[in-house]
């Protein structure tokens, strides 16, 4: 209660400065747009379709983008973690691509797959893959040895026993890794987005801009801010939760 | 229950020519009823787990070559409950892992029915001195794992499940999570597990070593009953003598690093047995005697009492 209370006089305060900020026209409205310009331009993109539309493609292009580097990279990431050779050869340079912004393989993209949806989702792919593999990594090294050792005496072999022990075994080391795989996803596609006409929340960000319309550019960006948070906040903080009861590893059981 | 046991022709035993001490031999004198076994105890055929010529050695982080096993030689009959004892450090463990083919050998071979271990195979399954429950999955679903890895329909491994959790009394847990269990319960949990794979052998390695003394008793009964009904054969590696007396019908001794067989003895004790009993503790006087002194040079190697890590070689061949 008290925490929702501070919560409260936090953000009222912020608003307040914002309002005060605007008010006092220090910039004209089109550089610094009041609360409720943002409001408004909201209503009207929803209103209009235009930002379901957005958020539909974009969150359409993610999801896929991620799947893909949550498989791949738990490949990658277990066949690393399980051969010397791999993670000799390849355990330097995943770590040393990391420092890389995954926008910086849009050139790329453009070449390899023109301007087109996949030319962002290998962006998307590039920009979280990363950070699933060295997570799978990890999570394979971290997890309790035994565990292998178990499944592959009660007659699991191959995918098998990935599927039924390794796999379900990493899971709790590598939840965090799954998280900011997603968070780079998400960026790495508004990033993508912003850069060529796409019909994603990018675009419609862009698009603002090109209208002079900086209430639509802020609307825009609570919207995708909104969405990282809910994606972070719902779906993986009950994932974690849920690993964590059925674990045994949270005192509330 | 039948067994492979019976489907062997008979062949004549081969003259082990370093017999077992016998122990005990107190059968009949005693007013207790003994267990009555599942399966005769066929002395004849292949044996069911051959251990022949086992050596391991590996490579220390210092580089040196050490050996754990030396020609490790036992012989487990179907039926059979055998237990291992040792000091720590003598390689019983790693022993119980390479017939549960989790390891390899540098030399010798593992032969269960005459056939040679290579790699894992559900007919035997090794519980682990850590169990090794799958925490994300529940009683129900670890006991039926192997069964699932194996193939079997949903409908028999149903049954299945519901028949050994209540062999090991659990039928209640279900549901439960293991992290929801006591001790005791767990490694009930790990047994049905392991039993539920319907294996030829059962590889124990010192299941039973975290566990209370009450608790422990117990489950030496529920051991006894289970192998009495389902008539497995057993590998039981403890480095405790008189839980070795109290369940095996035979207990190998092994040396101190690098593990040999020093002796085997019979135990010729009616079941069930107590370990209070006086002749369980006269039993196991006499192993202890033996092992303390492996004992005590594992002591000396631990503590660095100026004695080399290495064994010379004259000390075990008498």
């Amino acid at each position: 209660m008290k925490r929702a209370a501070r919560l409260i006089v936090f953000y009222a305060g912020l608003l307040g400065l914002w309002t005060l900020l605007a008010e006092l026209k220090i910039w004209p409205p089109y550089l610094f747009p009041t609360p409720w310009g943002v409001g408004e331009a909201l209503y009207a993109g929803f209103k209009d379709h235009s930002y379901w539309i957005a958020i539909a493609v974009s969150m359409r292009r993610v999801l896929i983008g991620y799947a893909i580097s949550v498989v791949l990279g738990m490949i990658l990431g277990l066949g690393v973690a399980s051969s010397k050779f791999l993670e000799e050869t390849m355990g330097g340079l995943l770590v040393s691509l990391q420092s890389l912004p995954s926008i910086c393989w849009w050139p790329l993209a453009l070449l390899w797959f023109g301007l087109s949806q996949n030319a962002i989702l290998f962006v998307v792919i590039m920009g979280s893959l990363l950070s699933v593999t060295l997570a799978m990594e990890d999570g394979r090294k971290q997890m309790p040895k035994i565990y292998g050792m178990a499944g592959r005496n009660l007659g699991a072999s191959g995918f098998q026993l990935f599927w039924h022990v390794l796999l379900p075994a990493s899971l709790p080391f590598i939840v965090s890794g799954l998280k900011q795989g997603w968070a780079f996803a998400w960026r790495s596609l508004i990033t993508a987005e912003m850069l060529y006409l796409s019909l994603g929340l990018g675009q419609v960000l862009m698009m603002g801009r090109d209208l002079n319309d900086m209430s639509a550019v802020i609307a825009v960006m609570f919207l995708i801010i909104a969405i990282g948070y809910v994606v972070n906040g719902v779906v993986f903080k009950s994932m974690e939760r849920h690993l964590q009861n059925k674990w045994g590893l949270t005192s509330s059981v | 229950m039948s067994t492979n046991a019976h489907n062997f022709p008979a062949i004549p035993i081969p003259i082990d020519p370093c017999a077992p001490a016998r122990i005990g031999g107190v059968r009949g004198k005693s007013g207790r009823a003994t267990v009555v076994r599942a399966i005769p105890r066929i002395s004849s055929g292949i044996p069911k787990v051959a251990l022949s010529d086992i050596c391991l050695s590996y490579r220390t982080q210092s580089g040196e070559r050490l050996l754990a096993l030396d020609h490790i030689n036992l012989q487990v009959k179907a039926g059979e409950f055998l237990c291992i004892v040792g000091p720590s450090g003598c390689g019983k463990s790693t022993l119980l892992h390479l017939a549960a083919g989790l390891h390899q050998q540098t030399s010798g071979e593992i032969l269960i029915d005459g056939k040679r271990v290579q790699g894992p195979g559900t007919d035997r399954i090794l519980i682990f001195q850590e169990l090794g429950l799958f925490a994300w999955l529940t009683v129900g679903q670890n006991v039926e794992f192997g069964m699932k890895m194996k193939g079997v329909n949903k409908a028999e491994r149903e049954e299945k499940t519901r028949y050994y959790l209540r062999l090991v009394h659990l039928s209640h847990f279900k549901d439960s999570y293991t992290h929801q269990l006591s001790g005791g319960m767990r490694q009930r949990v790990a047994l049905a597990r392991a039993l539920a794979t319907e294996p030829d052998v059962l590889l124990m390695d010192e299941p039973f070593a975290a566990l209370d003394a009450q608790t422990r008793d117990l489950l030496h009964d529920e051991l006894e009953r289970i192998w009495a009904e389902t008539g497995r054969t057993i590998i039981f590696v403890t480095h405790n003598v008189r839980e070795a007396i109290r369940l095996g019908d035979r207990v190998a001794l092994l040396t101190f690093r690098p593990g040999r067989v020093k002796r085997e003895f019979l135990v010729d004790l009616p079941r069930p047995r107590v370990l209070e009993d006086v002749h369980v503790a006269h039993a196991a006087r006499e192993i202890l005697d033996e092992l303390r002194e492996e004992i005590n040079r594992s002591l000396e190697v631990e503590y660095n009492v100026g004695v080399k890590p290495h064994v010379e070689p004259g000390v075990e061949q008498q």
